[in-house]
């Protein structure tokens, strides 16, 4: 437990390294918050990915990221966000823009969907502000 | 059903579940041809691919191994995709359950990332390879795999090497794709063989290879693996609800084969 602790510490603090442009306060402590809601899909038995991806969240605004996923595996997608951003949803779509079915999270500022696809392909993960202004987020998941 | 048993646990209250199946329409193409795209998290690691595949039945990960890698290549880009394929053999060496093949892996991405001059960190990574197989702790593993993986990228972006970044991403999903693709193609089975349909991931590996330098594409490694790229692309794009057959299946084994052997093959890179 201890062990698993420290690396999903190394995790954290590797990965606010890995993207080629310096992460800001607001944005570490998103992920942080993403970090948070994903610890607890761990205990499920679902493996946070190492990689990440923080932006800014903005009203009216679908931000939408890439992933690629694979038939047969479950995955959950946690997003956090900091002030002035109060309230965020996460949605995932398919490659045609579908929105699929997917089980949700809401707490405040932090926010996760899962679902598990049937087919293997492209799908588009959106974060959304549902209240409060435009602030700093951060989206992480988890797979098994 | 996806579960959140453990939600109460770490003092989460207000869980909304909700069907969300109330479809709002569909986003429009230009809104999704914007959407971030990244190595970090637009590409699977090759520990996803194999949980797929694992699902179905079960898996020989043992019979998947291949012999010892020369780690003594010269050419960074080779160097570079052999890191990600053996980063893939270490995922494999997880699955197989397998402790003395994990440290043995272990071992040589780090000596093989030395090759590059990576951080001295990786040293601690391997140790800490070591130090899980010893245990099994093979989620534990897994993660540390992506860990170290992250962490050779990480350390050749601050190297002014971030060119390579995209070849190991590559690398591992070549050598994961072959594994997983020779054993559909062994033990034929609709649900696996669903997961090698992958068309955008290999587009968006394809157009982060065109926005390397043009010192490094035209390499004759690299120009040889791009340009089997796009064949390869097009033997993965298989309508989204349709499983593909065992000749395809083949087909993919022998293209991915194909590339795994000239990224191997010492004489090709100069």
């Amino acid at each position: 437990m201890k062990r698993r602790l420290l690396i999903f510490l190394s995790i954290f603090v590797l990965a606010a390294r890995i993207p080629a442009r310096a992460e800001t306060d607001a944005e570490v402590e998103a992920r942080k918050t993403a970090l948070d809601l994903a610890g607890a899909f761990s205990n499920e038995g679902f493996k946070i990915r190492d990689g990440h991806w923080c932006g800014t969240v903005k009203r009216n605004d679908h931000t939408l990221v890439a992933v690629n996923l694979y038939a047969g595996n479950q995955y959950w997608f946690s997003a956090g966000a900091t002030e002035p951003a109060r309230k965020i949803a996460v949605g995932v779509y398919d490659e045609t823009g579908k929105k699929v079915t997917t089980e949700e999270y809401n707490a405040d500022e932090k926010a996760a969907a899962g679902f598990s696809p049937t087919n293997s392909g492209q799908y588009f993960v959106s974060i959304d502000l549902v209240e409060g202004e435009a602030g700093s987020f951060c989206l992480i998941y988890s797979y098994k | 059903m996806i579960g959140l048993t453990r939600f109460g646990a770490i003092g989460l209250a207000g869980i909304i579940f909700a069907a969300a199946g109330a479809e709002t329409g569909r986003l429009p193409a230009d809104q999704l041809a914007k959407a971030v795209r990244t190595d970090a998290i637009s590409i699977p690691t090759p520990g996803e691919l194999f949980a797929a595949i694992e699902k179905p039945g079960k898996t020989d990960w043992s019979g998947q191994y291949r012999g010892p890698m020369p780690i003594t290549y010269r050419n960074r880009a080779q160097i570079a995709l052999n890191l990600g394929g053996l980063i893939a053999d270490g995922f494999i060496a997880v699955e197989a359950k397998d402790s003395q093949q994990v440290k043995n892996i272990g071992s040589d991405i780090i000596k093989l990332a030395k090759a590059l001059g990576v951080s001295e960190n990786l040293l601690k990574r391997g140790n800490s390879i070591n130090e899980f197989a010893e245990n099994n702790e093979w989620d534990t593993l897994q993660e540390e795999l992506e860990a170290t993986q992250n962490e050779v990228k990480s350390s050749m972006q601050s190297h002014n090497d971030q060119d390579l970044v995209i070849l190991v991403s590559l690398g591992g999903w070549i050598r994961g794709t072959q594994v997983v693709s020779g054993a559909i193609a062994r033990n034929y089975d609709e649900r696996s063989a669903k997961v090698l349909r992958q068309p955008a991931l290999v587009k968006f590996m394809q157009s982060k290879i065109n926005e390397i330098s043009p010192e490094l594409r035209s390499e004759p490694l690299v120009k040889d693996v791009s340009e089997e790229l796009t064949g390869i692309e097009k033997l993965v794009s298989f309508p989204a609800d349709k499983a593909p057959t065992v000749d395809e299946v083949r087909k993919v084994n022998e293209a991915v084969g194909k590339v795994m052997e000239k990224i191997e093959n010492k004489a090709v890179a100069r």
